[in-house]
């Protein structure tokens, strides 16, 4: 299996390089010239050449890549000029801010959507079924970020029970010291529960946000997958046996409409990354999304050229461990196949 | 991990994860932190805490205001509205004592019990070091010190170490307000060197990342994008201790929810909102909300005077009648705004900017003074603007195209992003934009300089070039040096008939800056920069 898995990261390494090279040249494609831009409202010409030097924008574009190259070898991503900080640790420290949110809403989502869809798919054409088509279509129709904004409106500004839409905590407390970088895990290893409580209930509307869009894809797969497994002959077979309802439908069905499942969700769960963006935006969340934008949005390079190759890193990752989890599921299917 | 392990622990998390509601319960300690915080919610923060950096933004600048000190500021007086306003022409000191004005020169003695943040005491060598700095960067920093002809390091001079000489290159009566801008601060010299490097001299990276300076507060947490934090520094001396013992100032993106955050009473104080949203909050009455003139600040159509059509003068008197005017104070402004239009026919011009035109919309007359230059079928053309400040900028360009299409002029709109703005702006090549331009330093003469003069300045955005204006602007700028208040008077007024004659912009309105507070912050300032000053304000 750990030979499985270095050949994989093997193969990964050609699409990395791939990233690294399109990054860095869509960004300087960007239009915008970054250091008249930070050159600020007053400058002369000859203060935006002086700055143009500075950042290193006036050699040749094969030597400012191969320096490129160079810094990100020694793990050294580059500083944003927005906000003035290394990007590689401004990532390490939204990373943890925006996979926490969004394993949340996939939790959510999961918890939904799997015993939504199992059924829907028991029970087809029933009012059940019915609330699960129009629930799932309607949450994948609104954009995430109206539903962000409803949310807010009723939930904070209408009816007061959600906390200020200001981020990670509640102003007034003080985040726990980093350990997971999770603040639903580190309060807890520090044992502050008034942190923890806060820190909940700021994660609540955002991740709910999330689930919402994610309710479709999960909840038809399973429904689809689960009527395709209860039409099939080994579940009539279980049924003729005399076999409970509940042990028919969770041991036997369940488990084989699993592998589908799965491979949505490592889909859901890279397009979830991507809506978080606007998520981040709506709530102040200090994540990488909202990070991104705001640097795509002042031809800012360095923090694009790295939110990119993490996410494909992230991408590459989640592929492996969906991979291996096939194998965990499905003894039929083995890595080498 | 086996499969069936793998298989139970998943079905046992779908069910454990039943998310308990729990609302943010609020400790008593808790509560008595909040009565001393000052809690603003903005859009963007700063992206470096040193306004001598490279590329500080403007957020950067309110850190750099409230965390350092300069040798002087200005008194306020009272502004529109009763609000406070500070007074161009009279000066405080701040680290210093007392300031004495010679023929080609100016001292400042330093007060003696004056400390940085780490309690080194400061001294005059601090402040040579500081302001060599600010005209030795480069950039914005030395840029703004060169508008008082503050350009080269021999010109500050350490008399002792409490009294400190600046020489005059020239006479400019714009060098002593340059002193008292947020550039000239005083930075902590001997704490800066030790962390600055061959690379970085001056300590640029150091600064970037914490305040070294003597001001009255200090930052003790940044997180860039996310949160700033400033705690009050109990030995200021610059001033009487500030009330307001912390501040904290989150990023919200969304404006929407600044309002609902100020509106359910969580957030002390916003800006950058919609004016919609401004009116609508001055109108329910549940908060302050604070709205002033821009100082030195018109939001104008401008033109390219180098390229046809708007070579032609009388093009563009057509176009200054074919402006919407009232439209763009009602729809776009929502009445926040000082109209600069429809003057009097008979109101004579004054020693003051900005003021009105005698344009208004007339669209008969356009039309006639568009066939009186030839173009009685109009033209095509493009309007573009900065996507930054969509908010104003895209329905006002909507307008002005509705009302340049009545003359058969097609104006098809460019929205231009805010990165590639200054660019756009300095290759001025576009024919027809809207921006606004606003001048640290009050004096007419200052505006004109950098915006009708011959040596075509980034801001002169219409690359006009008039002899006839020149002699005028540098005739005020010398007047203004020597105090010869006649030749002074009658040389603004000159510019100010020529450019409204010859209208390479057509000045539109003074923006407003607008602030929304609840009903218990009181001490809200206006200056010239238009940022927060923490100092003089109190909450309860």
């Amino acid at each position: 299996m750990l030979t499985m898995i270095g050949k994989r990261l093997m193969f990964a390494i050609p699409s990395l390089i791939g990233v690294v090279i399109v990054t860095f040249l869509l960004t300087r494609a960007l239009p915008g010239d970054p250091a008249a831009y930070f050159a600020g409202p007053a400058a002369t010409k000859e203060a935006v050449e002086q700055i143009r030097k500075k950042l290193g924008f006036d050699k040749p574009l094969i030597e400012q890549f191969f320096r490129y190259a160079n810094d990100l070898a020694h793990g050294d991503f580059g500083t944003s000029l927005t906000t003035g900080q290394p990007v590689a640790t401004e990532i390490r420290n939204r990373l943890p801010a925006s996979a926490e949110l969004t394993l949340l809403g996939l939790i959510v989502s999961i918890a939904i959507a799997i015993p939504l869809g199992v059924l829907a798919a028991t029970r087809p054409g029933s009012w059940i079924d019915h609330l699960c088509r129009v629930t799932t279509t309607a949450g994948v129709s609104l954009p995430v970020f109206f539903t962000g904004l409803v949310l807010v409106y009723v939930f904070y500004f209408q009816l007061g029970w959600s906390p200020a839409p200001l981020g990670r905590l509640d102003v007034f407390y003080s985040a726990p010291p980093t350990i997971t970088g999770f603040y639903l895990i580190d309060t807890l290893i520090a044992r502050d529960f008034e942190a923890f409580r806060s820190a909940l209930s700021q994660l609540i509307l955002p991740a709910t946000t999330l689930a919402i869009f994610s309710l479709a894809p999960i909840a038809r797969m399973t429904r689809a997958s689960m009527l395709a497994v209860l039409a099939s002959e080994f579940v009539r077979t279980a049924r003729a046996s005399g076999l409970s309802p509940a042990t028919v439908i969770v041991t036997y069905a369940f488990r084989n409409a699993m592998l589908p499942v799965i491979t949505t969700l490592s889909m859901v769960f890279s397009f979830l990354l991507g809506a978080n963006v606007l998520v981040e935006k709506v709530f102040a969340w200090p994540g990488i999304g909202s990070y991104a934008v705001e640097a795509l949005i002042s031809s800012d390079f360095a923090p694009v050229q790295g939110f990119v190759l993490t996410m494909a890193v992230m991408y590459v990752l989640l592929n492996l461990v969906i991979d291996i989890l096939y194998g965990v599921i499905d003894p039929r299917v083995r890595l080498e196949g | 991990m086996k499969r069936r392990d793998f298989l139970k622990s998943v079905s046992g998390l779908a069910a454990g994860a039943v998310l308990p509601a729990a609302p943010g319960v609020i400790s008593s300690a808790k509560a008595d932190a909040r009565s001393e915080t000052l809690l603003i919610v903005s859009e963007g923060g700063p992206n470096n805490l040193d306004i001598h950096g490279v590329g500080t933004n403007v957020p950067g600048y309110e850190v750099s205001w409230n965390c350092y000190d300069r040798l002087i500021s200005h008194e306020m007086k009272s502004g529109p509205g009763g609000v406070p306003y500070y007074d161009r022409d009279k000066f405080k000191g701040e680290l210093a004592d007392d300031m004495k004005i010679d023929d080609m020169s100016v001292t400042f003695k330093l007060k003696k019990n004056a400390k940085f943040h780490d309690g080194t005491p400061v001294t005059a060598k601090d402040v040579k070091w500081s302001l060599d700095r600010a005209v030795s960067v480069g950039g914005f920093p030395t840029f703004q010190m060169s508008a008082g002809s503050l350009t080269k390091p021999e010109q500050f001079v350490v008399v002792d170490d409490y009294t400190v000489r600046v020489d005059f290159l020239k006479k400019d009566r714009l060098t002593i307000p340059d002193l008292a801008v947020i550039v000239p601060c005083v930075v902590n010299s001997e704490l800066v060197k030790k962390n600055a490097s061959e690379k970085d001299p001056w300590g640029l990276e150091y600064t970037k990342q914490q305040t070294a300076g003597s001001g009255a507060y200090k930052v003790t947490k940044w997180t860039a994008g996310t949160e700033v934090v400033m705690e009050r520094n109990e030995d200021w001396v610059g001033g009487p201790l500030p009330k307001i013992k912390r501040v904290i100032w989150r990023m919200v993106p969304q404006a929407g929810n600044r309002r609902a955050l100020l509106e359910r009473g969580d957030a002390d104080i916003s800006y950058e909102l919609p004016f919609k949203d401004f009116q609508e909050m001055k109108a329910n009455g549940k908060l302050n909300v604070v709205s002033l003139p821009f100082s030195n600040g018109i939001q104008y159509i401008g033109m390219n005077v180098t390229k046809p059509p708007f070579d032609n003068p009388k093009v563009r008197q057509a176009m200054a009648y074919a402006m919407p005017y009232q439209k763009i104070m009602d729809a776009v402004l929502f009445g926040l705004g000082n109209p600069m239009f429809g003057a009097a026919k008979d109101k004579a011009t004054e020693v003051a900017w900005p003021q009105a035109t005698q344009y208004f919309t007339d669209m008969e007359k356009a039309k006639a003074l568009l066939a009186e230059a030839g173009y009685a079928s109009g033209f095509e053309t493009t309007i573009s603007f900065d996507l930054n400040f969509a908010g104003v900028n895209e329905p006002l360009c909507v307008l002005v195209q509705e009302s340049l299409a009545q003359l058969g002029i097609k104006a098809t709109i460019n929205k231009v992003p805010g990165a590639n703005w200054r660019t756009e702006l300095n290759k001025k090549e576009m024919p027809l934009f809207t921006n606004v331009f606003s001048g640290w330093l009050d004096y007419p003469e200052y505006f004109f300089y950098w915006c009708y003069h011959g040596n075509n300045s980034v801001f002169n955005t219409m690359s006009y070039k008039s002899a006839e204006m020149d002699k005028l602007i540098d005739g005020a700028r010398t007047a203004a040096a020597t105090g010869d208040k006649s030749a002074y008077d009658a040389d603004v007024k000159g510019f100010v008939d020529l450019a409204f004659a010859e209208v390479p912009r057509i000045p539109l309105y003074q923006p407003f800056v607008n602030v929304a507070m609840q009903k218990n912050i009181s001490g809200y300032q206006y200056w010239f920069h238009r940022r927060l000053d923490y100092r003089a304000m109190a909450k309860g």
